[in-house]
């Protein structure tokens, strides 16, 4: 062993602990993310069996609100946006040809701070009552007048500490894109996937800290006794609405960003053909990122804000349609004239196109306020941002899961029942929620525990949770295709679809740790296949081979968020009663709080004394025919 | 109910536009579906084609198409919506011919106050089919939305002396289901409402019947009982307390508390007599609402009944 | 590439930099204080629409501030910016000890300044403007007392940067703390300025 410095390897648990590779991070992300999506799917499929029958008791009225609360909050903190950054942190480096992330550390701090925030979440149903005010959580209802748990203080302290890992994922990663393309890999050569990280990266960056604010405030009022959102001293419950939607309605691009980058290499790919329109589809990307900051209000226009505003929020939101519909038609012309193949993954991607239009559509639909006056706060919207996120970004997750699942783990997924998961996950989301459209301008508003008799919502409803059922058998078809793929042997070749066009799909299935053996010289958009239409097999090397620069591993990330997860705790329970023993003393003087952040930032503080140079892979080590040949 | 089926003129403006809207995006959905159908049977791979089709980059011409293409159908959706936003924003609150109802959510009933005209009731809208529907709405406690899908889309019921106005018309009689539309709590779903709307005569008649004095139960000890656990709270003609829903004419409802349908011919489980209902709702408020807060009181069978009874016979002549 | 090209000795003119690490470093907290805007922005709005509900009795704005104590504040933090781009200059120029000296008063003015505040807020308590008064009084200890716990972290930050310079000396690893520390002290001080804008010229002028 010949490492620059002697620098300690983990093996079992600790190195998943202690890791600060990309791609064990994007594994991290995904089995959290994929835990999340299950407890979440779970709520969901709980929400639906309460509404097969008008006046069903299946579930308290209580707990309902709970399930409803949790099952959007979790899907989309939890679920959706980890699942995002597991493709991310998989695949960005390797498409940039990077060896790394710009912030291995930081990258460790975004997943566990994540995972705490979720876990501190989730805890929540075991200690008196998860919370119950929507995932939007407006006041007053969330205010301490009117929720007297401990639920919505699991709801602003989980979400803020899972907040700050996304922050700062968003951070690293545009970093990691300005800072580290390999050689001759310009900005308008990046891939599409690549290209809507970064724009989701910049989305990030811009909207999380409002909602760490709006999180703040909330905590401030729920155990500080502050005034923001409590009307009685002077507050305002619009505010939070405000501020709640500045961050939201970016986050909904945040979602659908990467999942257009996906299905724009997956189809271009499995098309054997160019992206249609690159330059107009990174455009169109910038655009809709820049204008989800310009149409929060739209969320809102019942509020009462005025003509004046809701008309301009209705215009600017009709706008983002143009983009959309841009990408839309340059997915269709990439594959016209293309040679189409039927794999899982581009099943997923194909069947993504009609859906998202659908979601699209009535996306206009709503945009009109005066129509709004209707669809607001209905099963029609229920149904348009479903359609949209799941028929959006989870079938793009799905897609890109198929795609890149030989990259991530050296072994391809079984087709067949990837084919089965396709058909039953796409056929089952259709019955879910299309009806849904129709239940919501019949007048059935969302988040209703039950529904009477006698007004026509029976059958549909029937329905939708019938096919809410096929969702689950198609997850559960997901699940068993992991498993049994997981005892096959790892024989995925460096390009197993053969048709790759990115740099990842030229280095070995899975990537070796230190990703490119030598960084590659890139010579054009779709560099793999360009080098292959010229005949060669490989990349031109942009080095010679020479000693690799590796971080070196760090408990530091995991002992942080157990910090903070201690501290959030901490202040929640800071207020009760307990009496004069030492716990009183303890949880009331916020003793715990502050240890926890006392833990939070001890670990900042040695990691910034001790410097950390990491270690070297020496050339002796690299043997193999791994990575760029010279 | 349905906002399919509107039934007066703002309920029509909005499912014009809704028609719209909805036509323009069906002829979308078909365009995209027809091109997508299209290109997956006419471009699938053929077993065994190794053949690289031509790597087009781009077409300035139809990628000029579509991004004017839904430009043009944006204006002629946008100029409508404009229109639309702020003609539905006209204040009637000042105008004298138009019926003034100051609507005030609670955790889980409406209150409906008519300022003009001296009034004030609860669950049930009673409105003339001739007139205005000025309506000036807030909460008395958590966000609520006030919908009746037939007749108007909702509006917001805002804490903190921060009103939201809106209007409707609904120029034929009869009875139309209004909702909550905004999470309120565990009842959110059970804040049901009744717009009954009725001619001029029967409206003016109902004014002046809801202001007539009205007597208390004639046995002595369910008078007594009625002052002691009811009146507390609620207010029956000229006496009682105002904090909770007033129960002047509760015997001629539509409903008891808003969910528990009154009919003869019971059908469903909501639903039953007037009397029936009564003590359904008395014996256990929880059970039929849960969160409420209306109290379990502290009463009899005998005591519950008689009083349901008494109440099921406040009825109004209109 | 790495950080052990140029650990001691000839130091580039921007060690800050020099290397990968160094310029990602620099370009993530550009990065990062793009994030603090949005969030000095959404707390500055918060104040902004909550500003004038100070409530029945409670001393308003006019009555509360002491334009004095926070005129001399102001000057205090603008008078650290000033130092700290003084350090940065030395850095530039590698003379590490006047470097360190200029830390270490950005780093005094930085406690008096914090000093002033908490002496500011105390008062305040004592005439009856608690956290929980008003939501005026929330949105003003909030946005204020975020201010100061970014002050506050930063004395903390550049006094271990200070320590960590006399222990490993400037190289291309400590340069681009430094100067990160730097742009974080410049970035706290403009939020101050549009705090005295905003919160205090604002609310005297009522």
């Amino acid at each position: 062993m010949a490492h620059g410095h002697a620098v300690k390897r983990y093996s079992g648990l600790m190195d998943w602990l202690t890791t600060v590779d990309h791609k064990k991070i994007g594994i991290l992300y995904l089995l959290a993310g994929g835990f999340f999506f299950l407890v979440g799917g779970l709520e969901a499929l709980l929400i639906r069996i309460q509404l097969w029958k008008p006046l069903n008791d299946f579930v308290a009225a209580h707990t309902f609100n709970e399930l409803l609360t949790m099952h959007g909050t979790t899907m989309i903190f939890l679920a959706a946006m980890p699942m995002i950054f597991a493709l991310m942190n998989a695949i960005v480096p390797l498409q940039i040809g990077a060896r790394d992330v710009a912030f291995p550390f930081v990258n460790a701090i975004g997943f566990w701070t994540f995972f705490a925030g979720g876990v501190l979440l989730n805890v929540s149903w075991f200690a008196g009552g998860a919370p119950d005010a929507g995932w939007t959580a407006y006041a007053p209802l969330s205010t301490p007048t009117y929720s007297t748990t401990h639920g919505l203080d699991y709801y602003v302290i989980g979400l803020q500490i899972a907040g700050i890992g996304t922050l700062v994922g968003g951070i690293n990663f545009l970093v990691t894109i300005i800072n580290m393309r390999a050689p001759g890999m310009s900005f308008m050569r990046m891939p599409m996937f690549t290209w809507t990280s970064f724009i989701t990266s910049a989305l990030i960056l811009f909207a999380f800290p409002a909602l760490a604010v709006g999180l703040a405030a909330m905590m401030f009022d729920r155990l500080f006794s502050g005034n923001f959102f409590e009307p009685t001293n002077g507050g305002n419950a619009v505010l939070w609405e405000h501020i709640f939607w500045i961050f939201g309605h970016p986050e909904v691009y945040i979602l659908i960003l990467p999942a257009f980058g996906v299905i724009s290499e997956v189809i271009s790919t499995f098309s054997r053909k160019r992206l249609f329109g690159y330059s107009s589809m990174v455009f169109a990307t910038v655009l809709i990122g820049f204008l989800g900051f310009m149409v929060w209000a739209h969320h809102m226009f019942t509020t009462g804000l005025g003509p004046v505003a809701n008309a301009l929020f209705s215009i600017a939101t009709m706008l983002i349609a143009v983009p959309t519909g841009i990408k839309i038609f340059n997915w269709l012309f990439t594959m016209w004239g293309g040679s189409i193949r039927f794999t899982t993954a581009n099943l997923f991607a194909i069947g993504f196109v009609p859906t998202f239009v659908m979601g699209g559509v009535t996306g206009v639909m709503l945009a009109a306020a005066p129509a709004d006056f209707q669809y607001h706060d209905s099963y029609f919207v229920v149904a348009h941002f479903h359609y949209v996120i799941v028929g959006g970004l989870i079938l793009g997750v799905f897609a890109g899961l198929f795609y890149w699942w030989p990259k991530m783990f050296g072994r391809m997924l079984d087709e067949t029942l990837g084919k089965f998961c396709f058909w039953t996950f796409y056929i089952g989301f259709h019955l879910t929620f299309f009806v849904q459209h129709f239940l919501g301008l019949m007048g059935m508003p969302r988040r209703v525990w039950t529904y009477l008799d006698g007004l026509g919502f029976n059958n549909l409803n029937l329905i939708s949770t019938i096919g809410a059922i096929l969702m689950g058998i198609g997850t559960i078809a997901f699940l068993l295709n992991v498993v049994i793929t997981a005892l096959k042997p790892k024989n995925a070749s460096n390009d197993p679809w053969e048709d790759g066009r990115t740099l990842e799909w030229t280095i070995s299935s899975p990537a070796p740790e230190y990703n490119f053996l030598q960084t590659p010289l890139v010579r054009g958009y779709d560099a793999f296949w360009k080098e292959k239409m010229e005949g060669k097999k490989a990349m031109v090397p942009a080095e010679p081979i020479g000693p690799i620069h590796m971080p070196s591993p760090s408990i530091l990330p995991f002992v942080m968020s157990v910090g903070l997860f201690i501290a959030g705790l901490g202040f929640m329970y800071a207020k009760g009663d307990y009496g004069t023993g030492i716990w009183a003393s303890i949880l009331n003087n916020h003793i715990l709080a502050i240890f926890g952040l006392a833990i939070t930032l001890g670990c900042m503080f040695l990691r910034s004394v001790y410097d950390d140079h990491g270690f070297h892979i020496e050339p002796d080590e690299l043997h193999g025919d791994k990575g760029v040949k010279a | 109910m349905s906002t399919l089926r509107p039934q007066g003129p703002v309920a029509e403006e909005q499912f014009g536009l809704m028609k719209l809207t909805i036509l323009i995006m069906v002829l979308v959905v078909v365009i995209v579906f027809a091109i997508a159908v299209y290109v997956i049977i006419r471009f699938r791979r053929r077993p065994g084609d190794k053949s690289i089709p031509a790597q087009v980059e781009g077409n300035h011409k139809l990628e000029i198409i579509w991004t004017v293409i839904p430009i043009i159908l944006l204006i002629i959706l946008g100029v409508p919506t404009v229109k639309s936003v702020f003609g539905l924003a006209k204040d009637y609150t000042k105008d004298p011919n138009a019926v003034q109802v100051k609507v005030t959510a609670h955790q889980y009933w409406w209150e409906f106050e008519y300022p003009n005209l001296g009034v004030k009731t609860a669950q049930e809208l009673m409105i003339p089919n001739d007139a205005i529907i000025s309506i000036e709405a807030k909460t008395a406690d958590v966000l609520h939305s006030f919908w009746i899908p037939s007749l108007a889309g909702k509006i917001d019921t805002n804490p903190g002396g921060n009103v939201n106005v809106m209007y409707f018309e609904a120029p034929k009689t009869g009875v139309y289901l209004g909702k909550c539309a905004e999470l309120c709590g565990p009842s959110h779903s059970l804040m049901d409402f009744k717009v009954k709307v009725v001619d001029r005569a029967s409206f003016d008649r109902w004014v002046a019947a809801m202001k007539n004095p009205v007597a208390l139960p004639a046995d002595a000890e369910v008078a007594e009982l009625l002052n002691k656990q009811c009146l507390s709270c609620h207010a029956i003609g000229g006496n009682g307390g105002p904090a909770f829903p007033n129960l002047t004419g509760i015997g001629s409802r539509e409903s008891v508390a808003g969910i528990l349908m009154n009919t003869d011919q019971p059908q469903y489980k909501n639903e039953g007599t007037v009397k029936d209902n009564l003590i359904k709702w008395i014996e256990d408020p929880q059970a039929v609402k849960p969160g409420t807060l209306m109290p379990k009181v502290d009463l009899t069978k005998e005591q519950i009944e008689a009083i349901s009874d008494y109440l099921a016979g406040l009825k109004l002549e209109y | 590439m790495s950080g052990h090209t140029h650990v001691d000795g000839h130091l580039p003119h921007e060690p800050e930099k020099a290397t990968l690490e160094g310029r990602n470093k620099v370009l993530g907290f550009w990065l990062f204080l793009g994030g603090e805007t949005v969030l000095f922005g959404t707390l500055f709005s918060a104040f902004l629409a909550l500003r004038h509900q100070v409530g029945d009795g409670n001393p308003t704005p006019m009555e509360l501030f002491d334009l004095k104590i926070v005129a001399l504040a102001t000057f205090i933090l603008l008078t650290s910016s000033l130092t700290s781009v003084f350090a940065i200059q030395s850095m530039h120029t590698n003379k590490v000890k006047p470097m360190i000296w200029w830390l270490i008063i950005t780093v005094l003015f930085g406690l008096a300044f914090l000093g002033l505040e908490i002496y500011e807020f105390y008062h305040y308590v004592h005439e009856g403007h608690k956290f929980s008064t008003s939501a005026f009084s929330t949105s003003f200890y909030t946005l204020v007392g975020f201010h100061g716990a970014h002050v506050f972290f930063g004395v903390l930050w550049i006094s271990i940067l200070i320590a960590q310079i006399f222990k490993k000396g400037l190289n291309v690893v400590t340069a681009p703390k430094v100067y990160v520390a730097g742009m974080y002290w410049h970035f706290i001080d403009v939020v101050w300025v549009f705090i005295f804008t905003v919160v205090y010229l604002m609310g005297k002028v009522g």
